[in-house]
């Protein structure tokens, strides 16, 4: 049995929206070197719409390939989506991640997430109000 | 092109083994320990393979003892030791930080029994001092236990110089030779070893078998008990195929050890050179006293798996000790315990070639590990920051 599903390596393999987006509207980093796994994540945000994305990986397999599923699951979605984005809907995407590589798809979640933040950050304006607050 | 540049991890079993078990497994099917012919048959088998086995690593035959493998060869090794140390009242024993961790967990097991255990540096090169060794030997001192080659960074210890402390003072001399025993010329009686592990299947020799060597007095602590196998040591009918087929590999191993270091060796050299022209690397443990065959080194900015995955699609097997392929989040210990940080030893290869390597398989594994390499960092968030001087080089 081969260590991880075809979809896990067809993105490893060719990850999609590789790269840096210059001037990008929101940046999120999470991870770190000593554990062995980094995520950037770049976003260009138009009309509420994640219009482009890009990561840069430093990690495994699977974290490559969930850097690269997650950025094809918010690609042109309108951000208030791309916040909803989990780290189940990347590996299940995936067709599945060995338990122990459950934390890659958790990375490639945060790093979407804080990105987001970081647009909300350069964008006040632009957070979404809560009316009625959520309980948590 | 295939390149299978893995060996420490395991060997291609030899013709000469595989035919010696298929005799075993298709006529001489016999239980050793029956006293008809076909019984007596297997016996002579058995026996024949531990004169063999005994002759390659000058020691007598009454003191080769058959076991599972490496891990079980270790377990029994040092449990016997700390049992004769205990009865005497002594209960300290010395290792290395970078041991297998048959060895190590064998140790964890010891201390929470009451023992104490000082683990030894092996420094940057990956060896260990012996006058650091002989310092730290005490008066409760019961075991020495270093191995004779490290089976990541393929660095070969000063075994003989360690061998003649531990006699000297008193102490029993351990050494897990997994990686060495069919590889370097190994002599228990000049190196003044007491204990030796070893595994068939590193010599081109089937899985599931190994052995213990014991030198003559040394009682024997029982892992496994029951019937009177092995001089009461190891119960259990003897794997015989299995015997004549590690047999037949070690046998083969020692009579061409010499011609395959000096075809390896420098084809090794070769593969370290190539290599090193890669920006920001390092060769892991000392360059020239190391295994033949060993290669393993640390590349900046990049993680391990993804590395060895992008290998095995260019037909290259190797491995790495990068926390993902240890199902753990830290790195291989033997990296750290020479000194590399986390963020490096995420991004280490080990390459262990064959006897059959070729000039032109080793010009192949470096274009594709440079240009794997390139990929990787082509993209690697951590690389950006080692370019750009957000962080500083470590290699």
């Amino acid at each position: 049995m081969a260590l991880y599903s075809e979809k896990v390596m067809d993105h490893f393999r060719n990850p999609r929206n590789v790269g840096v987006i210059e001037n990008a509207d929101g940046v999120g980093e999470v991870g770190n070197a000593k554990c062995g796994d980094i995520m950037k994540m770049y976003l260009k945000i138009d009309d509420d719409t994640i219009s482009d994305v890009k990561f840069e990986t430093f990690g495994c397999g699977s974290a490559i390939a969930s850097s690269s599923m997650a950025t094809e699951l918010i690609k042109g979605k309108p951000v208030s989506e791309a916040m909803q984005l989990t780290n189940k809907a990347v590996a299940e995407a995936l067709d599945g991640l060995p338990d122990y590589k459950m934390h890659c798809s958790v990375l490639a979640e945060e790093a979407i997430q804080s990105a987001l933040e970081d647009y909300y950050q350069k964008h006040p304006e632009k957070k979404p109000t809560c009316d009625h607050p959520v309980v948590p | 092109m295939k390149i299978y540049a893995d060996n420490a991890a395991t060997t291609k079993m030899s013709r000469t083994a595989i035919d010696a078990m298929l005799r075993c497994m298709e006529e001489e099917y016999g239980n050793p320990s029956s006293l008809y012919t076909i019984g007596q048959n297997a016996r002579e088998i058995l026996e024949k393979a531990r004169n063999e086995i005994a002759a390659v690593i000058h020691a007598d035959p009454r003191e080769i003892l058959f076991t599972s493998g490496g891990s079980e060869a270790d377990n029994q090794a040092i449990r016997s030791a700390a049992e004769l140390g205990k009865k005497k009242g002594r209960t300290h024993i010395i290792s290395t930080a970078f041991e297998h961790h048959a060895v190590l967990h064998t140790l964890k097991r010891l201390e929470q029994e009451g023992f104490t255990v000082t683990l030894l540096d092996v420094h940057e090169d990956g060896l260990v001092r012996p006058e650091e060794l002989e310092a730290a030997i005490r008066d409760d001192t019961c075991l020495v236990t270093v191995m004779y080659a490290n089976n990541e960074i393929g660095t070969i210890q000063p075994i003989r110089e360690i061998g003649a402390i531990c006699r000297r003072r008193g102490v029993l001399f351990h050494t897990d030779a997994v990686q060495a025993v069919g590889h370097v010329p190994i002599d228990v009686a000049a190196d003044q070893i007491d204990l030796l592990s070893a595994s068939a299947h590193k010599f081109h020799g089937p899985k599931g078998i190994g052995f213990l060597y014991a030198k003559k007095g040394i009682r024997l602590t029982n892992l496994i008990e029951g019937g009177a196998q092995e001089r009461g040591k190891r119960a259990g009918t003897e794997n015989v195929p299995a015997i004549a087929g590690m047999a037949a590999a070690l046998k083969e191993a020692a009579a061409h050890m010499e011609e395959n270091a000096a075809h390896v060796r420098p084809l090794r050299d070769r593969l370290i050179e190539g290599l090193k022209a890669i920006p920001h690397s390092a060769l892991n443990g000392d360059a020239s006293r190391r295994l033949p065959g060993n290669v393993n080194f640390c590349f900046e900015g990049i993680e391990g798996e993804s590395l060895l995955l992008l290998l095995d699609d260019r037909g290259i097997s190797a491995s790495s000790g990068s926390a993902c392929t240890s199902g753990s989040l830290d790195p291989s210990h033997v990296l750290l315990a020479i000194g590399r940080v986390h963020d490096v030893a995420h991004g280490s290869l080990r390459l262990s070639l064959g006897e059959d390597i070729t000039a032109e398989e080793v010009d192949y594994i470096v274009q594709n590990v440079s240009e794997v390499v390139a990929y990787l960092r082509s993209f690697s968030p951590v690389w950006r920051d080692l370019v750009s001087g957000k962080t500083p080089f470590i290699l």
